[in-house]
C-alpha cells in the first residue's frame, strides 16, 4: 500500500497538465512512494548540528551589477516559437481547456 | 438575491465591520531585469526585450540584479521592517502563458523583509497600518486576447504574448488585515496606496505610474457583522489601477457582500475583477481552485544573506520620508491642514518647494501653483508637474510681481506666454510689452486722454461724485492694456480734477 494515493498523483498530474491513464496512476503512485522514502532516509543521518541546505553550493549573494546588456532581436526570439502573430509568441486559448 | 445586488454604504457599515487587506506591486525602476541584462523600457516594440534568460531557452541561469535587491530592503526600511539576515527565492508554479518558464521566481516564506508598519493621515487622524512582508519577484509578460468581442480571456480564440516585461523586478507589499477602518475603509484603502506611492517616489525606486502598471493593487475586503469578533471570508480584487479605483473598488465590494451576507448568502473565496466603468466587480475563477503553486526553493539561485552593516548603512541614508517632510513644509510655511491637503491632492509639494529654493516666498511660490496654474493644470488635462514651465520660472514671476514690474493681471499674461512657449518670463515681458507703466510722464498722458474722452464723467467727479472715478480708472487700465498701476491712476485722476477722497 503506497503513502502516496492515486488521488494525490491525479491531483499533480492535474496540475502538470498530463493525462494519465488509471494503469498509469498506479503505476506512478508506488514510483514515487519509492522515490519520497529513498529522500527520507536523508532525515536519519542528518543530525541536529546539521542545517537544512537547498543548494549545492556554499554561497550567497551572487549577483549582478544592474547593467542592461544587448537582447536578442525579435526574430530570434521568436524563431522557435511554433507560431507567431504580430511580433509576439501565439498561444492556444487560455480559458476552456480545464471544463 | 439577483446577481449584483448592492446594499446602500450607510447600511451596509451600520450592519458590519469591514477588514481590508491590500496587496500592492511595485515595479522597480532598474536599467535592467531581474536576472538578466535585458533593459526594462516601457512601451518598447514586443519581444525587443527577452534573452535566453527571461525566455526560460535551455541552459540559461538566472543571476539576481544587486540593485534591485538593494531597492527592496531600503524599500524594507522606509516601512519599518525587519530585514532577513538570510533568505531564499522560491519557484512558484503554475501553467499560464505569461511565464515562458512556467514558474516565476518570487519568495514565499522568507521575504526579504517583514513585519513593519506605515502610518497614514485619514481626516486628521493617524492610521498605523501593518506591513506583514516585502518580497522580491518578477514580473510577467503581457498577454493580448485575440478573438473575442471584448478583447477579454472569456471567449477568445487563442492570445499572443509579449515577453518585455516578464523578468522585470516586480516587489510585492502585502499589509496584515486591517480591522476597525469601519466607515472610512474606502479612504484608509486610497490614502495608503497613495502614501505607499510618495515613498516609492522618495525612495527614487520606481515610477510608479499607475496608468502603466508601474504600481498595481489588489484589493481584499471581508465583512462581519457588528460586534463579532470572528472575520468574515474574503475576496481579492485584481488590478485596481487608479487611486480613485482603490477608493471604490473597497466601497463597490463593500456593498455586494453586505447584500450577499443580509439576504443569508455566503461569500465566497475568489479573485474578482474590477470595472472601472461601473465600479464595480464580477467574479473571476475561484481561489482554492486556482492556488496550488507548489512552492520550492529556487535551486538556480543562491541565498540572499545582506549584511546587518551594509543594511545599517541603507538605513542611515534613506531619504526624508514623504510624511515627515510634509510636516516639516507645514511648519515652514505656516500652512492649515486644509491647504496642504489640497497641495497633497495636487501633487504640488516639490513644485512649491523648488520655487521656494528658487527664491520665492512660500506664500506667493503656493498661490501660483494652486490658483492660476492648477486651474490651467485642470483646463487642460494634464497633472501640475507636466506643465511647460519650471519653478524657477514661476519663482522670477513672483519677483517681478515683488518689485512692483508685474501685477497679477501681467503676471497671469506672462505665465500664459511661458505655457505658451514664448519663452522665459523676461522674454515674454520684453516681447509682449507687458511692464506696468511705471513712467509718471506716460501715465499721465494717458490720462490726460481719458479725461477729454470723457468729459462728463470728469465733470462728475470734479462736482464732487467721486465715486465716478472708477469708471475713469477703468479707462485708463483699458487705455494702458491693464499695464497702469490702477492705485497710482486714480490717485492722479483726483488730483488732476481737483478733488479728494
Amino acid at each position: 500500500m503506497s503513502a502516496i494515493t492515486r488521488d494525490e498523483v491525479a491531483h499533480l498530474a492535474r496540475l502538470s497538465r498530463l493525462a494519465l491513464t488509471d494503469d498509469e496512476l498506479d503505476h506512478y503512485a508506488t514510483q514515487l512512494d519509492a522515490i519520497i522514502e529513498s529522500v527520507a532516509k536523508v532525515a536519519e543521518v542528518a543530525a541536529e548540528d546539521v542545517p537544512p541546505s537547498s543548494h549545492a553550493l556554499p554561497l550567497t549573494n551572487v549577483f549582478r551589477a544592474d547593467e542592461a546588456r544587448p537582447s536578442l532581436t525579435p526574430e530570434q526570439a521568436l524563431s522557435g516559437a511554433p507560431a507567431v502573430e504580430d511580433d509576439r509568441f501565439q498561444v492556444p486559448r487560455i480559458l476552456g481547456e480545464e471544463a | 438575491m439577483t446577481a449584483g445586488t448592492l446594499m446602500p454604504y450607510d447600511e451596509a457599515l451600520e450592519r458590519f465591520e469591514p477588514v481590508l487587506g491590500l496587496e500592492t506591486h511595485v515595479e522597480l525602476g532598474t536599467r535592467s531585469k531581474m536576472f538578466c541584462g535585458c533593459k526594462t523600457t516601457f512601451g518598447a516594440p514586443p519581444n525587443t526585450q527577452v534573452c535566453p534568460t527571461c525566455l526560460a531557452l535551455p541552459g540559461a541561469l538566472p543571476v539576481a540584479n544587486a540593485m534591485a535587491i538593494e531597492s527592496t530592503i531600503r524599500i524594507g526600511l522606509a516601512l519599518n521592517c525587519s530585514i532577513a539576515e538570510w533568505c531564499r527565492f522560491a519557484r512558484k508554479n503554475y501553467f499560464y502563458p505569461d511565464m515562458p518558464k512556467n514558474y516565476q521566481i518570487s519568495q514565499y516564506d522568507e521575504p526579504l523583509c517583514f513585519d513593519g508598519y506605515l502610518d497614514v493621515e485619514v481626516n486628521g487622524e493617524t492610521v498605523r497600518i501593518g506591513i506583514e512582508r516585502v518580497h522580491l519577484e518578477e514580473d510577467t509578460g503581457k498577454s493580448t486576447h485575440v478573438g473575442g468581442a471584448t478583447g477579454r480571456i472569456h471567449g477568445a480564440d487563442h492570445s499572443i504574448v509579449d515577453y518585455n516585461r516578464a523578468g522585470i523586478p516586480l516587489v510585492e507589499i502585502v499589509t496584515k488585515p486591517i480591522p476597525g477602518t469601519d466607515r472610512l475603509a474606502p479612504d484608509v484603502a486610497r490614502a495608503y496606496v497613495t502614501e505607499l506611492r510618495e515613498i516609492m517616489r522618495s525612495l527614487g525606486v520606481s515610477d510608479v505610474r499607475m496608468e502603466e502598471g508601474s504600481l498595481r493593487c489588489d484589493v481584499n475586503v471581508s465583512l462581519m457583522p457588528r460586534g463579532a469578533s470572528e472575520w468574515g471570508t474574503r475576496t481579492e480584487t485584481k488590478n485596481v489601477n487608479s487611486l480613485r479605483s482603490v477608493e471604490r473598488a473597497v466601497r463597490s465590494e463593500i456593498e455586494r457582500q453586505a447584500a450577499v451576507l443580509a439576504d443569508g448568502g455566503t461569500i465566497v473565496q475568489e479573485t474578482r475583477h474590477f470595472h472601472e466603468d461601473t465600479g464595480t466587480t464580477t467574479s473571476g475563477r475561484s481561489k482554492e481552485e486556482a492556488q496550488d503553486y507548489r512552492y520550492f526553493p529556487e535551486p538556480d539561485l543562491v541565498p540572499i544573506a545582506p549584511d546587518p552593516a551594509w543594511v545599517a548603512e541603507l538605513k542611515a541614508a534613506l531619504p526624508e520620508l514623504p510624511s515627515v517632510r510634509r510636516k516639516r513644509l507645514q511648519a515652514e510655511w505656516g500652512l492649515s491642514d486644509l491647504d496642504m491637503q489640497a497641495m497633497h491632492n495636487a501633487d504640488a509639494f516639490d513644485l512649491v518647494e523648488a520655487t521656494v529654493a528658487a527664491g520665492a516666498p512660500a506664500a506667493d511660490a503656493r498661490k501660483w501653483w494652486m490658483g492660476e496654474l492648477a486651474r490651467r493644470a485642470n483646463e487642460t488635462g494634464v497633472p501640475l508637474a507636466e506643465l511647460a514651465i519650471t519653478p524657477a520660472q514661476v519663482a522670477r514671476v513672483t519677483e517681478l510681481v515683488a518689485s512692483g514690474a508685474l501685477n497679477d493681471k501681467l503676471a497671469r499674461e506672462v505665465l500664459e506666454g511661458v505655457l505658451g512657449g514664448e519663452g522665459s518670463p523676461d522674454e515674454v515681458v520684453e516681447a509682449r510689452g507687458l511692464q506696468i507703466v511705471n513712467d509718471e510722464g506716460e501715465l499721465s498722458a494717458i490720462i490726460d486722454k481719458v479725461l477729454a474722452d470723457n468729459a462728463d464723467a470728469a465733470d462728475k467727479v470734479r462736482a464732487g461724485k467721486i465715486a465716478a472715478a472708477g469708471a475713469l480708472v477703468g479707462g485708463v487700465m483699458r487705455a494702458s492694456k491693464g499695464k497702469a498701476d490702477a492705485a497710482r491712476a486714480r490717485q492722479l485722476i483726483l488730483e488732476k480734477l481737483g478733488v479728494s477722497e
